[in-house]
């Protein structure tokens, strides 16, 4: 009998049993839709979280003082400009491509009839090439700004909102006052999207020395002045851990540490916090792939079951089959391609579904991008595929040996 | 492998010279044990048999005398225990799985007492299903001849739920037959049908047999039915006991069965128990 045939007879068979057909491909639908929905939306946070941690910058290393470890060293001495310099300086630490330095104050912004309080964030220019984050209008503190602690400050879009009652609002050449001193807008920071640091267009940028000598005293016993944070790139990514190094040796020298634990500052790298990010959103991708895995499996024993218990009705049928002239090859090909045929429709539109899951939750999350993976796809198909196939052509294929009268009398 | 043989039968062609026939079922030593558990069955106990080509036989015997057991052998549906058997010379024994397939297919029309009609599929498409596993082309012609031979043409396209018991096992008959097999099975083609439709059933059988020449083999419980064919085998326990020709075949739907009614009559005394005529009204 020619391939063809075998095709005719099963489509005839699966007409024949709808209801049974409709049901089992139900069953795949759900498990490769599953599969393929949740697996994109696993991925498309992990995406998420790795590009925002992209957008801090590139290779970065952040240091800040810290309460020391052990109990032998009780007192912090506090990061200054001249380490700033020092570790921007390649002979001490070849590894490092520049430092950026902030000096945080805590201050109140006032225009007009509105006020906040924040942390103004002293900075110098090359923070915005560190953080590669830029001001979308005017331009970001300048080395003279710093040079003359200049009264300038760039504003994040949020500010722009809470003083101007609109984030699109142009503030450039406005007054503010920071503290009582009067400030000129020179820029506003290009928005960032809400992320797990909170929200970043929260800020307020004055040049570095104006914080630390206008808005506070903050000279250091070097003779520079304080530093809450260096915001530090390394050359490449490979020189991550040499940067590291560097920085620690230089810092144990200059606040005279022997041990370990007496260190009174913390090193973090922008790896650190990705990978222990990394492994929450892993396990998020690990649970939605658990749901999709148990939403396969479900759908596998639907097929299974509708598959098994079909088989009284089927085995009579192949009975009767045989008893008109069927052999076991016809047999098994009408079961084999009944199940390819069911598969393949089931699996299609599972991945259709999936999609329609995946674009769904695009809308819902517009933040995510979402974007179906073949990987998924080829997975959850073969998976409901070898099942329907497995439990449609298995019980088909030994009721295909037994004699025809025997599969006329099963009961 | 030819016999010698006498044949009478009423309806005109009647053989009184020697008539070569061909042999088309020969079966030697047939035993059937079925095993279960620690318990054997025997179903049959050693059968020797020879039908000859254009027979119209009807085995008869007590209910578990091996009826359907022989009968699903000589289908090539079961295999014997031991035993030899030749279906139109060929020894059915050592066929493949394959060739046994095909003698189903060719030689082989087998009616079920309980039609074994596939759900949901049209009278057409049951019958065109040896067909399609026999290869043969214009399909949908000879199905609707068959059906038509069966007085069907007009349900063609009925399902097996849009028909009468009686016209389900004409299906199966027009199944049985539509691939022109050298014989017809038939396990209680009536078993399941009133005596209207019994009678329908043996009319085509009958005219089938004596029209086409079509070797038919059949089992009932009712001498009535047996009555209509012309030659009676008889088992018991497992063996023939009983072997013989019908002296005056009848031919069905002439002769009126003693009706149910008339039955009746003579089993009762005259008056109903003494009760008044209007008791009931
Ligand atoms: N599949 C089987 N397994 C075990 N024993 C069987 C099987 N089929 C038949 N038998 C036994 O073989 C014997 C003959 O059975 P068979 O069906 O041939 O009888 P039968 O003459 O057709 O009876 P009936 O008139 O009731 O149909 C019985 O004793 C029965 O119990
Ligand atoms: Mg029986």
């Amino acid at each position: 009998m020619s391939l063809f045939e075998s095709l005719r007879i099963a489509v005839a068979g699966l007409v024949t049993n709808r209801l049974r057909a409709v049901l089992t491909t139900l069953g795949i639908i759900i498990g490769v839709g599953a599969v393929i929905g949740l697996v994109s939306l696993g991925r498309g946070v992990e995406l998420f979280v790795a590009q925002e941690f992209q957008s801090l910058g590139s290779n970065l290393l952040f240091v800040f003082s810290s309460r020391p470890a052990s109990d032998t060293r009780t007192t912090i001495q506090p990061l200054s400009t001249i380490e700033a310099d020092a570790l921007a300086n390649p002979t001490i630490a070849p590894s490092i491509r520049q430092v950026a330095p902030q000096y945080q104050v805590g201050g109140q912004i006032v225009a007009g009839a509105n006020s906040f309080r924040l942390a103004i964030s002293g900075s110098t220019p090359n923070y915005t090439s560190v953080r590669s984050w830029f001001p979308s209008l005017g331009t970001f503190i300048t080395q003279e700004h710093v040079t003359d602690a200049a009264r300038v400050a760039v504003l994040g879009t949020t500010i722009v909102e809470i003083l101007y009652g609109d984030s699109t609002f142009d503030p450039v050449g406005q007054s503010v006052r920071i503290n009582d001193r009067v400030f000129t807008v020179i820029g506003v920071m290009e928005e960032r999207a809400a992320g797990f640091l909170g929200d970043e267009n929260e800020a307020v940028f004055i040049p570095i020395s104006t914080a630390q000598t206008r808005l506070d005293r903050a000279r250091t016993r070097d003779g520079g002045f304080e530093v809450s944070v260096l915001n530090i790139q390394a050359v490449d990514e490979s020189r991550m851990v040499a940067a590291t190094l560097e920085i620690e040796t230089y810092l144990n020298d200059a606040h005279g540490i022997n041990f370990q634990g007496e260190q009174d500052f913390t090193i973090i790298s922008q790896a650190d916090i990705l990978d222990s990010l990394g492994a929450i959103t892993g396990i998020l991708t690990a649970f939605l792939g658990m749901i999709a895995g148990i939403s396969l499996l479900v759908g596998g024993i639907g097929i299974m079951n509708i598959m098994l218990v079909s088989v009284t009705e089927r085995t009579r049928e192949i009975g009767l089959r045989k008893a008109v002239g069927a052999r076991g090859v016809d047999i098994l090909m009408q079961f084999l391609i009944e199940s390819v045929v069911l598969s393949v429709i089931g699996g299609g539109l599972g991945v259709l579904l999936g999609v329609m899951i995946t674009l769904f939750a695009g809308v819902l999350v517009p933040d995510l991008a979402l974007g179906v993976t073949t990987d998924s796809i080829i997975l959850a198909t073969a998976v409901s595929s070898f099942i329907g196939i497995f439990f449609g052509a298995y019980p088909a294929s030994r009721a295909a040996r037994l004699r025809p009268i025997d599969a006329l009398r099963f009961e | 492998m030819f016999g010698i043989l006498t044949r009478r039968s009423k309806n005109g062609h009647v053989a009184t010279e020697p008539l070569e026939r061909k042999v088309v079922i020969d079966i030697r030593g047939i035993t059937k044990m079925y095993k279960m558990g620690d318990v054997e069955v025997h179903a049959l106990r050693g059968v020797d048999l020879k039908i000859y080509q254009g027979e119209f036989v009807s085995i008869m015997g007590p209910s578990g005398s091996g009826k359907s057991t022989l009968m699903n052998i000589l289908g090539a549906l079961d295999q014997p225990t031991t035993g030899e058997f030749f279906l139109d010379d060929t020894d059915v024994s050592k066929l493949s799985e394959a060739d046994l397939a095909r003698v189903r297919n060719k030689k082989i029309g087998f009616v079920f007492q309980s039609f074994n009609l596939l759900k949901r599929t049209t009278a057409l498409r049951q019958v065109e299903l040896p067909l399609i596993y026999g290869g043969a082309p214009g399909r949908a012609k000879k199905a609707k001849a068959a059906l038509e031979a069966v007085g069907l043409e007009r349900r063609v396209d009925h399902l097996p739920s849009e028909l009468s018991g009686g016209q389900q096992q004409r299906v199966a008959i027009a199944r049985a037959l539509v691939n022109e097999p050298s014989m017809i099975l038939a396990d209680e083609p009536t078993g399941n049908l009133d005596s209207r439709s019994g009678t329908e059933v043996m009319q085509i059988f009958q005219s089938l047999n004596r029209d086409q020449g079509i070797t038919i083999v059949f089992v009932t419980h009712d001498p009535w039915i047996a009555r209509h064919t012309n030659r009676v085998i008889m088992l018991r326990d497992g063996k023939v006991i009983a072997d013989r020709e019908v002296a005056e075949p009848l031919i069905a739907g002439e002769a009126e069965r003693p009706s149910e009614a008339d039955e009746m009559e003579t089993m009762f005394k005259d008056a109903y128990y003494g009760g008044g005529q209007d008791e009931y009204n």
